[in-house]
């Protein structure tokens, strides 16, 4: 039992988990081709400005003699109504779209997370009613309608769209994270942590939350959709990417008024908005399967 | 007489629910002493698993006194000293709950040895193979698996492990086989055994199953609603039980020959199920299904007799000596 054959033990045992984990992800083989799609999507936004054929009409930029061309080999989703590339505009409304949910999921999960935790651990009761409840209120008012509320009270832009929707977000994380710690409070593993005389924090950051993982995971994907869809419908009413900024909701709406004629630049941006809402469900599915703890 | 490790006085635990007052435990005293295992018999609800959670520290008593040593257990863990926490240990009745799904076998012995620390040896990894080796699972193979990989009987040595990893005197075997196959029963209990003579440990060993008893205990209590009724040497109590309900009990195991039937006391027919601890019958908890109730049963609760030198029994036949 030398030391070198333990580490190479743990090096081979950790491969194991994650070449199962992969294996399990990977059954599903529509989650693998979310997951392709969705790295491409994110690939194509990063590197935007290098691999779009106009770049610079992601901004304020016009050319009405190229206007309203219906997609052809030069301009592949058409020309919008100041001749603006559409699929250029396409790609650099992912970025908005994509920045907006990574940014709103990065605020509402952590805040989530430590007030689920804290409320379905602790042991004083005010304490737990008194985080539901509020969260609770939060749950009970209709996301958009807040969230229109909140962005038009301060001005219509994406960092405000960002924060109304955080705050929209945090509850269901704090919900599900709650329901899981107050079913695992009274499991003997979390009881023997405190036997051993292990530390709060500890025992909900490294004993319970691990067993959150799984469910917080599988909602993060889902909810990335869904934070887009809702930017997406605030930009669509005009709250949210600002022209001349390619938003993808902008970019719907500034179409529809142009439909059915000139249907290309209303339809490739809505695609673009399915294409990716998809890819993250997709990816949902599969990772709801690997994180299922086998049972013996 | 050996040197006694932990005192039990009038225990009191109750839980307050909406359906009224769960008196799980009512009033138990006992004694354990030092490298003995006393078995604590019961039927399922009987509170012997609550005795056993209230003086490792899960639950804080609703009253009476406890004494670990000389130290008081009257708070619940985090009311108690660290030095406690190291000699009072546990093994739980399912090893699949009282296991972190989420951690390797390293990390579930990794955190009593933290929290601890290891006085002998530093080097944690060192102590952790030495664990695993004590409960006879390859270090090499066990050490990175997880417990939904392994078996119910492995996951339970990782368990008495896990307790034994903080050098403890006292451990509360809560069930320990009573969710594993017949075979690894077996060896469990030689393990436990085995264990208890290389380090003198002193057991609190709960079960439901006399047989196993018989193997284990040195000494047995027998509770019957949230109460305890007899308490004998191991001998003894299967050669002359007193009360009603451990003659009721013992007549109940299963035997495969006469022989073995001659060997049980006359058979007395169980009946009844144990009624619901939120609404115990007033005098004797016992006398709706005792086989000898007299008149006096229904109306006094009787108290506790020594009959003979560490054979006592709580029983109005009994009363006078």
């Amino acid at each position: 039992m030398a030391g070198k054959d333990m580490k190479s033990n743990r090096v081979y045992a950790k491969r194991v988990n994650i070449s199962k984990s992969w294996y399990k992800f990977s059954r599903n083989p529509l989650s693998v081709l979310g997951l392709t799609v969705l790295i491409i999507i994110v690939l194509a936004a990063i590197l935007a400005p290098y691999i779009t054929p106009y770049p610079e009409h992601a901004g304020p930029y016009t050319n009405f003699p190229e206007s309203g061309q219906p997609p052809n080999l030069r301009h592949f989703f058409g020309t919008d109504t100041v001749g603006r590339d559409v699929f250029s505009r396409v790609i650099f409304g992912y970025r908005f779209s994509l920045l907006l949910a990574v940014v709103v999921i990065s605020l509402s999960v952590p805040l989530g997370i430590i007030l689920g935790l804290i409320a379905g651990y602790t042991k004083r009761k005010w304490l737990e009613i008194g985080i539901m409840r509020i969260t609770d209120i939060f749950l009970a008012v209709p996301p958009l309608v807040l969230a229109l509320a909140i962005t038009a009270m301060l001005s219509p832009k994406l960092l405000n769209q960002m924060m109304a929707i955080s705050l929209m977000w945090w509850p269901w994380y704090c919900r599900l994270v709650y329901s899981v710690t107050s079913s695992l409070r009274n499991e003997y593993f979390v009881h023997d942590a405190e036997l051993t005389g292990a530390r709060k924090g500890f025992i909900m950051i490294r004993s319970i939350l691990p067993n959150c993982v799984g469910p917080i995971l599988t909602k993060i994907t889902l909810d990335m959709g869904f934070v887009i869809i809702l930017g997406a419908s605030l930009s669509f009413i005009g709250l949210g990417v600002q022209p001349p900024k390619p938003g993808l909701g902008t970019m719907v709406a500034d179409g529809a008024k142009r439909l059915p004629a000139e249907w290309w630049m209303t339809v490739f941006p809505a695609l673009a908005i399915v294409l990716v809402i998809l890819s993250f469900n997709l990816i949902g599915d599969g990772l709801r399967d690997m994180f299922a703890v086998e049972e013996i | 007489m050996t040197e006694e490790i932990m005192r039990v006085e009038g225990l009191i635990k109750h839980f307050f629910t909406k359906q009224g007052t769960v008196r799980a435990v009512d009033k138990v005293s006992f004694s354990i002493f030092k490298g003995e295992t006393l078995g604590l018999v019961g039927e399922s609800g009987s509170g012997k698993t609550t005795v056993a959670h209230t003086l490792i520290g899960i639950y804080e008593p609703t009253g009476g006194k406890a004494y670990f040593k000389d130290q008081s257990l009257e708070k619940d863990y985090s009311g108690r000293s660290k030095n406690l926490k190291k000699e009072i240990r546990i093994v739980f009745q399912d090893p699949g709950s009282s296991l972190n799904p989420r951690w390797s076998i390293k990390q579930i012995l990794e955190l009593p040895l933290k929290v601890h620390g290891t006085p002998v040896n530093r080097d944690q990894m060192k102590r952790i193979t030495e664990l695993l080796n004590m409960v006879e699972l390859p270090p090499e193979e066990y050490l990175y698996k997880y417990p939904t990989t392994i078996g119910g009987g492995e996951k339970q040595m990782v368990a008495i492990a896990r307790a034994l990893a903080t050098d403890p005197s006292f451990i509360a075997l809560d069930e320990p086989t009573s969710a594993l196959d017949v075979s690894i029963q077996a060896k469990i209990i030689n393990l436990l055994i085995r264990l208890q003579k290389k380090f003198d440990l002193t057991y609190l060993f709960i079960t439901h199953d006399l047989s196993l008893m018989r193997n284990m205990a040195n000494r047995v209590a027998i509770m019957y609603l949230g109460k305890i009724s007899e308490v004998a040497p191991t001998v003894d109590f299967f050669q002359k039980p007193l009360h009603p309900y451990t003659k009721m009990l013992l007549s109940s195991i299963p035997v495969i020959s006469d022989d073995e039937e001659d060997l049980k006391p006359k058979k007395v027919i169980s009946r009844g199920e144990i009624p619901s601890p939120v609404n115990i019958p007033p005098g004797c908890s016992f006398h709706l299904r005792c086989p000898e109730k007299m008149a006096v049963c229904s109306k006094i609760d009787p108290e506790m007799v020594e009959i003979e030198e560490g054979h006592t029994v709580r029983c109005h036949l009994y009363a006078d000596g």
